[in-house]
């Protein structure tokens, strides 16, 4: 497995920046509706200190936001391996659980998993939950059970003969997973991952009910102190688009960096 | 080149396998020697890669006894045991894993099964690949071989186990015409060293060279078992006959 090198990051800025360049265009939009008098742009004018200050309130939510999907989602990706797994199995236990986690917690809606977790289960388990982890917790569940279906699909496309070759060079269940089918499998699933981090990304808005400080929240919030609606939510919808261009982009710069070593070696 | 003295390393016994209704394999007996070359043909639907399938469980026999090296074969840790010592297989389509390089491909196996070293392992790879003529692919991708090249290296690869017993399931039927013989080659080559070896082939060129013995299957029997030169000249059932009229050359 080859590493990340400095000049790796460098190469996926500039790639960054060629393939979403036309995203400054989105500049005009306050420039141009700043001619209009049903736009007040005055309150995230960032000459202005009040809007300098509002700006940055806006933009604080960022770190939560980024903090909350990346926990929930690094979470979500073993979880659901490990669900996937007793899925393939030949004993029908193991492919009932599989079965039965998958329905029952891809079926409650994420905000009422969310409301379930923060304000249901510490009453039932009788533990105390931050609004963070109880976030993290619902978020991860209820992908979990996504990220275990997209393995399954990734797993058995995987051909037969790959197993059977593992078996004859006597290697073992865990073993043959680890070093020949996840590896393939990864590979032939990451389009479809790629798409659950941006669902997952934009699902940590819900957290915002709970009370969650994130990008969401703040508008939220700002927009009850300054009742400016529709320059503070614009302002939040360009920033989750931002985030998620990044996340493609370092998904689609993933994909290139498995199947590089491939393409190499000519 | 028979070789009486040797002892017998696997022993099938009455062996039968059913695929749903399906008799693949009928009540099948037949005894290998160590260092025997057993050449089995037959019409597809035969039986021929069930056969030698069961000999290392990629398929479990419903009904028989097979031994290999004094172990009967079933799901016990002995048996596993035992096909992991003494067997080794090449397939049709290769089955080499294609996200690793050729010398991955043949180290993984000592790697992570024996628990070798790295060091030693990519020097008895490359022993291997040397043994198949290709040791200048080691750093590429299966991808980026030819058929021929891709099925030697999948010999190496099973090689590096260092089994005692070498199955081969018509190693060369996905090859083009012109890659075949490097294959048999090598599958010569070995069967000189002393290997033992059940193949199944269409190439009766190479199991006139090699074998010790031929298997003619059909409908999931052996129908005849015979050295080369008697099998080849005089065989004694009538679906064998044809079946060598069909494809042997004119």
């Amino acid at each position: 497995m080859s590493r990340i090198s400095t000049t790796d990051i460098a190469a996926l800025m500039t790639r960054f920046w060629k393939s979403t360049r036309w995203i400054a265009l989105l500049a005009l939009v306050p420039i141009l509706s700043g001619c209009s008098d049903r736009w007040g742009w005055y309150v995230v004018n960032p000459t202005t200190p009040s809007g300098w200050t509002n700006l940055t309130f806006l933009m604080s939510g960022l770190w939560y936001t980024i903090l909350l999907s990346v926990t929930a989602i690094a979470i979500s990706v073993v979880l659901g391996l490990l669900i996937a797994l007793p899925g393939l199995s030949k004993n029908p236990l193991l492919r009932a659980f599989n079965r039965i986690y998958v329905e029952v917690v891809r079926a409650p809606p994420i905000l009422v998993l969310i409301l379930w977790v923060y304000y249901g289960l510490p009453q039932a388990a009788d533990i105390q939950i931050s609004v963070f982890w109880a976030g993290v917790v619902a978020l991860a569940l209820s992908d979990s059970a996504f990220e275990a279906e997209i393995y399954r699909a990734g797993i058995q496309s995987i051909d037969k003969g790959q197993y059977e070759a593992a078996q004859t060079i006597s290697l073992g269940y865990t073993d043959t997973m680890r070093y020949v089918i996840l590896p393939q499998a990864i590979r032939r699933i990451l389009p479809a991952m790629g798409n659950q981090f941006v669902y997952m990304l934009k699902m940590s808005s819900l957290v915002s009910v709970i009370g969650m400080q994130e990008l969401t929240r703040k508008a939220n919030e700002l927009v009850t102190a300054e009742y400016r609606p529709l320059e503070i939510y614009s302002i939040l919808v360009l920033e989750y688009l931002v985030l998620i261009l990044v996340v493609s982009a370092l998904v689609r710069w993933l994909e290139r960096r498995l199947t590089a070593d491939e393409a190499r070696s000519k | 080149m028979l070789r009486n003295e040797t002892a017998t390393i696997i022993s099938i016994r009455a062996v039968s396998k059913l695929f749903g209704a399906f008799k693949a394999l009928d009540e099948v007996s037949l005894d290998v020697r160590e260092g025997e070359r057993v050449v089995v043909c037959g019409p597809s639907g035969s039986g021929k890669s069930t056969l030698i399938r069961c000999v290392n469980r990629l398929e479990k026999h419903d009904s028989g006894e097979i031994v290999l090296d004094g172990v009967t074969l079933g799901d016990t840790r002995d048996s596993v045991k035992v096909i992991a010592d003494t067997v080794g297989m090449v397939f049709q389509q290769f089955n080499l894993f294609p996200h690793l390089t050729v010398l991955d491909n043949i180290t993984l196996g000592p790697v992570r099964s024996r628990g070798m070293s790295e060091t030693d392992a990519k020097a008895l790879a490359m022993h291997y690949l040397e043994r198949v003529k290709i040791p200048e692919q080691a750093g590429k991708y299966p991808r980026h071989l030819s058929g021929g090249q891709q099925q030697r290296v999948a010999i190496a690869r099973a090689l590096s186990m260092e089994p005692r017993v070498m199955l081969f399931d018509e190693p060369t039927s996905a090859l083009d015409p012109e890659m075949i013989n490097e294959v048999l080659d090598v599958m010569a080559e070995l069967a000189g060293s002393g290997m033992t070896m059940i193949c199944v082939t269409h190439e009766m060129g190479f199991a006139r060279r090699v074998a010790d013995t031929m298997v003619f299957m059909d409908k999931g029997k052996i129908v005849e078992t015979a050295p080369p030169d008697v099998f080849f000249t005089a065989p004694e059932s009538a679906r064998c006959q044809e079946f060598l009229q069909q494809i042997l050359p004119h």
